[in-house]
């Protein structure tokens, strides 16, 4: 099952790396990175694999959400399925 | 691999534009609980509720945490209580208690269906059951209450008319500030399906047990049409019909993903613009956005006609089975452009009700003097029943005649009932007309067979 995790707020340094730890603890492939900056505005999208993971989405996300809060960023994790029934016919 | 600006509007429109699902709905039919007296079909009743909703908290909570979208409201609709009851109608109040016992335990927000279907003649036992409405709406926290006066094939059961707006009185004086009134509404035209309140009722002809969800999202819409400002309206319908279209879409998700893992049937989606007090989460703003100054002058029907319309042909391609009353409700208290276009005199009482000629319900939340008679307010109900049949299209009064409140106050519902401030009515009597009671026929062009 493919997620998307998206990641704003103010930047600053170990973003990424905070983000990607997370998500390795959990089990969860990163497939796809999409990260810019816009002022001093962090914003990234990624593209995961999260069939491997133990854990069910709802808690993970609610673990992603903590620990975004934890850094002082929004950090949130998707099923890729709201995108997509949203965005394609 | 995945379209950036499509997740940055799906999360913009989640977090920013209060796009949410409303409710998710399971109705439930009771028929299988009548038993031989009231006091066993309550229990029946309770068991029965709890133990086919037993897993909708939870799995709506699961479903929102997964695809990062609110859902507001957990809801249960059920069987109209009157035919449950219709061998000890006067002990109905047992089963509405039952129902708010069972609401508490599964955690859900409303439970609806204390309702009768009186379009075309008022049954004895209905008669006795309609006299505990007021009563049932006192005694319970959750549970909403409906009755359905006319339709497009019957006409008008103008005796239930009359009978209404004596409940409507009866529970206003019965509960705090007339709330209990909040929790109540009459139809013309009711629909089996619909999974919004106070009107949510799981009719005869449906399945066991269905999910039915309702949809939201005013504040995405208005937020589409502020980056058109000067397109005309055929762009601007176009524009609604393609954020709707993306609405309806996260609501057909969780409708079909919510009824597999409750292991029920999925019903429908109701395709409805439902706004809330929050600023940014408001029809009125839509139909200001689209370049009236206020919602309430003139011009304000037709957009509201070419919104409900787009909204529906939108939802409509995005749902695999659409229901409910589907459009864009004008609630007043619940909708901050609507409050402040009251508090101001800039919409009326009248013009709401030429608005409901195009909308998808009608005269909603409003509050009305404590002092307006019965009869006024069976006269409004007439009113609105009339549209509603000769138009066929659904048709509903919710009005609060607040106790002790007069025009320029204000009544405070709370939460997503928000607060309205006090409209006046007409004061010319319609008393001899609604005494009249009997059949207003339906019109010609129902004989459709």
């Amino acid at each position: 099952m493919r997620a998307v995790v998206t990641v704003t707020g103010t930047d600053r340094k170990g973003i990424i790396a905070q983000v990607s730890a997370f998500l390795c603890e959990k089990n969860i492939n990163i497939l796809d990175i999409s990260q810019t900056i816009l002022g001093d505005q962090f914003a990234m999208i990624m593209m995961v694999d999260a069939s491997e993971c133990t854990e069910d989405l709802a808690s993970v996300s609610a673990a992603a959400a903590e620990m975004g809060r934890d850094i002082g960023m929004s950090v949130r994790i998707q099923h890729e399925d709201i995108f997509n029934a949203m965005h394609t016919v | 691999m995945f379209n950036k600006t499509d997740v940055i509007e799906t999360i913009d429109m989640i977090e920013k534009e209060h796009l949410d699902i409303r409710t998710v709905t399971m109705g439930i039919s009771l028929l299988p609980c009548i038993r031989e007296s009231a006091e066993k079909t309550a229990q029946a009743v309770y068991e029965r509720v709890v133990k086919q909703a037993e897993g909708l908290v939870p799995t709506a909570e699961q479903l929102s945490r997964e695809y990062g979208i609110p859902i507001v409201n957990k809801r249960v609709s059920v069987t109209p209580v009157s035919l449950i009851t219709a061998a000890f109608p006067e002990k109905s109040p047992l089963v509405a208690r039952a129902l708010d016992r069972a609401a508490a335990t599964l955690g859900i927000d409303f439970l609806g269906g204390y309702s009768a279907l009186v379009h075309k003649a008022t049954a004895e036992y209905e008669k006795r059951f309609l006299s505990t409405i007021p009563e049932a709406l006192a005694t319970t926290e959750k549970l909403c209450s409906s009755v359905n006066v006319g339709s497009s094939r019957s006409g008008i059961n103008m005796d239930a008319v009359k009978r209404v707006g004596e409940l409507v009185k009866e529970t206003a004086a019965l509960t705090p500030g007339g709330l209990g009134c909040a929790k109540f509404v009459a139809f013309c035209n009711a629909v089996e399906d619909n999974p919004f309140m106070a009107g949510a009722f799981h009719g005869v002809g449906e399945a066991d047990c269905v999910i039915n969800v309702g949809v939201s999202g005013p504040g995405v819409v208005q937020h589409a049409l502020s980056f058109a400002p000067d397109a005309d309206l055929t762009e601007a319908a176009e524009l609604i019909k393609r954020t709707a279209f993306k609405i309806t879409r996260a609501g057909q998700l969780v409708a079909k993903e919510a009824a597999r893992r409750l292991g029920v049937p999925f019903g429908v989606v109701d395709l409805s613009l439902a706004p809330t007090p929050a600023r940014g989460d408001s029809v009125a703003h839509i139909l200001e956005e689209l370049g009236l100054e206020a919602v309430g002058g003139h011009g304000t029907t037709a957009a509201l006609a070419m919104l409900n319309d787009a909204v529906k042909k939108g939802g409509v391609m995005a749902s695999s089975r659409v229901g409910g009353l589907s459009g864009a409700f004008i609630p007043v208290s619940e909708d901050i452009g609507m409050i402040e276009a009251a508090e101001r005199g800039a919409i009326t009482f009248d013009k709401l009700e030429a608005m409901t000629c195009v909308c998808s319900v009608g005269l909603d939340m409003i509050a009305i003097p404590g002092d307006t008679p019965a009869s006024t307010i069976a006269a409004i109900l007439a009113d609105e029943a009339a549209i509603g049949m000769v138009n066929g299209k659904t048709t509903a009064v919710r009005v609060i005649p607040a106790p002790g409140k007069k025009v320029g106050d204000t009544v405070n519902f709370g939460g997503l009932l928000g607060r309205a401030p006090v409209m006046p009515v007409h004061t010319g009597s319609a008393e001899k007309f609604i005494s009249r009671g009997g059949i207003l026929p339906a019109p010609i062009h129902s004989f459709k067979n």
